[in-house]
């Protein structure tokens, strides 16, 4: 193809995308002059160069379509939604023809005659006659006071009036930069990487022999190499703007289409990536934007029913971090709507309602990312076609990413996306298997396990599949032997050791004879022979020259056999909470405080410890307060009578609960130590203690915070009083709840009260001691939790057939509206009692548990 | 010279690089041939089909090594023999094919060509474009995209 017209067809192609961020602008601020002129001298030089290169079916459109944009230029016809349609048409035909000759080299047949007319009747005031549509300017103009960012256009900043085709050179920014075809660069790269691997055989050479004459020269190489590899690198990034630069105008004909006001914005748009990776992101990206707009965004009258701005908003956000670049897409439309995901992931077979039962709502949502899955109720012409939010995943993991989604129902999605900065060269932990080793990628590998023959790290076999006890949870094995179909050494070989890795929400270990070290790797591609082989996603040369394979662990995952995906997820994210009984030891915090036995307060409850210096201590109304991370703090003596210190610094311990702080002022911090509590004398209440507990051979009075939150703060809790002292035969309390701070405060008051405590962090885990077989006397849960929420967990354990369908259930919520307590009792719950009132908390389980 | 046809044209003669495996001399087009090696480590590459040896390092390059005995169904070489690789470009990747002995050019007139005999092994004419003869021998001119398509189309041993 003739060289003018490559050059016409990608600058025309630029241009074009520019036009569409440009025109949209336009239609939100229809008075910006600069924008305006600078819209019709891009038109005009892309008019101007078809004619000169004969290129007359794409002149006519051009020229049609540059009429329309004179009037506007003029003022003498108003931008409307109506015509900014008709322009953005016709800028799509254009497109298809620039693609037609991209194709072939010569235009593309086809008739433009009613484009053409309609954009004459424009022009001509026929069907479109200039109305003062003062609703629409004012919409826009509102739109545009919330500020749309939208991607610098690669164009000069537009001088008035100036309509000159060719910019002269001197003032042209282009004369800075060149156009370089992205076949040079990808050679370019290619080479530097055969220098980085040759640079790396030499040093490892060199290092192998004493000091010698190459020692010198060869460090110089060596730091030259990496500058170039950097500044290679370099040339293939750009900024991620590039692949927004049409969201812009999708959002644009969603919102005409589907009747909806949507505001895009667009941050961080200059964070660079890596070109490749770009390529392989852009349409995911455009999909979940499209997604957002499409079935993210209620209509506006929907919006104002559910007390929202009638304007949705779609944020789009990229920043990096460590090595990765982060995109967040959020919108606050209606989120995603758990019923009807879990109707549909029933109906396709996907999951048993067995399993969905002990199913979290954000495992639940998970099952958009699995194949065919669409919860649009119809299918529009912008998406919902099926084909989806799986295939989203896998691009964004083919390229060693990871993708996480969070959604509220009514609030909104958000989706996270983290992607390698550039795939050619990525960490990689060398690994060995019968005589040959392997890269893992280092981005999946969360830990190295060493097995051992006995002790806790040994190797178990159910039916033959080993699996592994890690941290009390059950991790299935596989070895890299057997998947590599090589001869299987002894189990339990004492030199094997485990590789803990991670895919989606499935972790797994991978059993191999050796690891070594980890290595930066070049990446290169597998020979068309061994594509097929799934477990592999590449090979690569190392330091000492010997080629060897980079294992997938998308590949090794999909062998690991039938571990559905969301029951790895339900596993893994209980895996990640911890249980705490409060049989088990506590690291408590020993203290003296007035006189008597050392006091102890378990350390959970902590935030930290601070020294004050008498001056600090301000007094505000007849309290005590200090000025901390810019609040007041209270502060509360333990004692009434410790207010005589007034030298020396003040020795405090800061409780927090979210937003609020509190200081109890102590004599002496004595030490800290991990016992267990056992609460043997009940203290007489309201004096803030606990009782008194024999650690370390010692007499020690175990605090009660509470006391002393509720003299800080009055609502704390409540009205406090004193903890009703009761024996309850060691009854069994279970106590869900996502808060440390509750967990820590309420489990040793309930266990002073008689109860033996068993806490968790969240329903799952709790669901998961059901099926364990644990049975409680009472159960206490938190309404707010991330994951399932007490509601669910509640509706959970009250449902058909489950063990726990009889156990007394008290609901426990910092909202306690009288419109909280009957969705509670809707929900299964017995009681429903506000977290700070102690003693109605103490007074119903005692009832339900007498009673059950 | 990527995929360059093999196939040979009449009333001229062509350049072609010998070598032998078990006995029998075969030939391919010299201007195939990127370069010729002795005895390489080659890194195995599980899981991979049955004739491929493995991958190796050519400066900075991976070439994948197929074993041609294996290929043709042949025993694999004695114990401590000594084998040679003659790598080819195809399609813009390299391949080496191992052998047992890599011997001269010759350039050989078209009128001395025939067609693969369709009595041979199917595996053997699967491999082969035609055959040369030669004064007391017979030379198997091998087909190198033929014999790397035939690869490609197979079903790999994945999982």
């Amino acid at each position: 193809m003739d060289d003018l017209i490559q050059e016409f067809l990608a600058e025309t192609t630029e241009s074009l995308n520019a036009l569409d961020i440009d025109i949209v602008k336009l239609e939100q601020n229809p008075g910006d002059r600069d924008l305006m002129s600078r819209i019709f001298r891009l038109v005009h030089t892309i008019k101007g160069t078809c004619g000169f290169l004969g290129l007359p079916r794409l002149e006519r459109v051009v020229h049609h379509s540059e009429n329309v944009l004179g009037r506007y230029r003029e003022g003498s016809l108003n931008v409307t939604q109506d015509s900014v349609t008709l322009i953005l048409e016709a800028f799509d035909r254009i497109k298809n023809i620039v693609a037609g000759i991209a194709e072939t080299g010569s235009e593309p047949e086809g008739d433009d005659g009613a484009l053409i007319a309609r954009l004459d009747a424009v022009y001509e005031d026929k069907d479109m006659p200039v109305v003062e549509d003062a609703a629409v300017q004012e919409s826009v103009a509102s739109l545009e006071s919330e500020a749309v960012e939208v991607a610098e256009p690669s164009v000069p900043p537009s001088r008035e009036k100036d309509e000159a085709p060719v910019a002269a050179p001197a003032e042209d920014p282009a004369a800075k930069s060149l156009r370089v075809s992205v076949q040079v660069l990808e050679n370019l790269m290619t080479m530097v990487s055969e220098l980085v691997l040759t640079r790396n055989q030499l040093l490892q050479i060199s290092r192998q022999q004493q000091e010698n004459l190459f020692s010198a020269p060869l460090q110089r190489l060596n730091h030259v190499v990496s500058e170039l590899q950097e500044g290679v690198m370099q040339t293939r990034m750009q900024p991620i703007g590039n692949a927004w630069s049409k969201l812009p105008r999708i959002i644009r004909d969603i919102s005409v289409e589907l009747d909806k006001k949507i505001n895009l914005e667009m941050r961080g748009q200059e964070t660079e990536l890596d070109r490749q990776v770009l390529d392989l992101i852009k349409d995911p990206l455009t999909h979940m934007v499209r997604n957002s707009g499409d079935h993210g965004i209620e209509t506006p009258e929907a919006r104002k029913a559910a007390g929202k701005p009638e304007e949705g908003r779609i944020v789009l956000n990229a920043y990096h971090e460590g090595g990765h670049i982060i995109i967040e897409i959020s919108d606050d439309g209606k989120g995603l709507n758990t019923d009807s995901i879990r109707k549909k992931a029933l109906e396709t077979g996907i999951v048993t309602e067995e399993q969905l039962r002990d199913m979290s709502e954000k495992q639940i949502q998970q099952f958009i990312f699995s194949a065919g899955f669409s919860t649009a109720e119809a299918v529009t012409a912008v998406s919902g076609r099926g084909v989806g939010m799986d295939v989203v995943r896998t691009n964004i993991e083919k390229i060693g990413g990871t993708i996480e989604m969070t959604s509220v129902f009514g609030k909104g999605t958000t989706f996270t996306i983290k992607i390698p900065l550039t795939l050619a060269i990525v960490s990689a932990l060398i690994v060995e298997a019968g005589t040959e080793r392997y890269a893992i990628p280092q981005i999946s590998v969360r830990e190295l396990v060493r097995l051992s023959a006995t002790g806790e790290n040994k190797l178990e076999d159910i039916h033959g599949t080993p699996v592994m006890r890690l941290r009390d949870r059950l991790l299935p094995l596989i070895s890299l032997r057997k998947i590599l179909k090589m001869e299987e050494v002894e189990q339990g070989d004492k030199s094997s050791q485990v590789i803990v890795v991670q895919v989606g929400a499935q972790s797994f270990g991978i059993i191999v004879d050796r690891v070594f070290d980890t290595e930066e790797i070049v990446v290169k591609p597998v020979s068309r022979i061994l594509k097929g082989i799934r477990i592999f996603s590449g090979n690569t040369i190392l330091g000492d020259g010997s080629v060897i394979m980079i294992l997938d662990p998308n590949g090794v995952a999909s062998m690991v056999g039938d571990v559905s995906t969301a029951r790895a997820e339900a596993e893994s994210a209980a895996e990640e909470q911890k249980k705490f009984e409060t049989d088990r030891k506590t690291s408590l915090l020993i203290f003296r405080a007035g006189p008597g036995a050392p006091r102890a307060v378990p350390l959970a409850l902590v935030s930290r410890l601070e020294e004050f210096s008498q001056d600090q201590i301000e007094v505000s109304g007849n309290k005590r307060v200090v000025q901390y991370r810019g609040k007041l703090m209270p502060l509360v003596p333990f004692s009434p009578d410790m207010s005589a210190q007034k030298e020396g610094s003040q020795s405090v311990l800061v409780f927090s609960d979210r937003d609020r702080s509190m200081g109890l002022m102590v004599d002496e911090i004595v030490d800290i130590v991990e016992e267990r509590i056992d609460v043997q004398l009940a203290g007489e209440g309201g004096f803030g203690l606990l009782g008194s507990a024999i650690i370390q051979g010692k007499a020690v009075d175990v605090v009660d915070v509470g006391h002393f939150l509720s003299v800080a703060h009055s609502d704390w809790f409540g009205t406090s009083s004193s903890a009703q002292i009761m024996s309850h035969g060691g009854r069994r309390v279970l106590l869900v709840d996502d808060s440390p701070f509750f967990r820590n405060m309420l489990a040793p008051m309930l266990g002073v009260a008689g109860y033996r405590v068993v806490t968790v962090e969240s329903a799952q885990e709790a669901l998961n001691l059901s099926k364990k077989g644990e049975a409680f006397d009472v159960i206490i849960s938190d309404i707010e939790m991330p994951g399932m929420s007490g509601y669910e967990f509640a509706k959970t354990l009250r449902s058909q057939d489950h063990k726990w369908k009889e156990t007394p259930l008290v609901a426990l919520s910092s909202h306690a509206t009288s419109g909280d307590f009957d969705r509670g009792k809707a929900a299964g719950f017995d009681d429903y009692i506000a977290k700070f009132d102690r003693d109605a908390l103490l007074r119903t389980i005692a009832q339900l548990g007498e009673a059950a | 010279m990527t995929g360059q046809s093999t196939k040979p044209q009449t009333g001229d003669s062509k350049d072609f690089l010998t070598m032998t495996v078990d006995g029998q001399v075969f030939g391919i087009p010299v201007l195939q041939v990127q370069d010729v090696l002795g005895e390489q480590r080659v890194t195995a590459v599980p899981l991979a089909p049955p004739e491929v040896a493995g991958s190796l390092n050519l400066r900075g390059r991976i070439v994948t090594a197929i074993n041609l005995r294996r290929r043709l169904g042949l025993e694999p070489v004695a114990e401590g023999a000594k084998t040679m690789s003659v790598v080819v470009d195809y399609q813009g990747e390299l391949y080496s094919l191992i052998v047992d002995g890599v011997g001269e050019v010759l350039s050989l007139s078209d009128s001395d060509f025939e067609k693969t005999p369709p009595t041979l092994d199917r595996v053997w004419r699967e491999v082969a474009t035609g055959v040369y003869r030669l004064k007391n021998d017979l030379l198997v001119i091998l087909d190198v995209s033929d014999m790397l398509e035939a690869l490609y189309s197979r079903d790999h041993h994945a999982a």
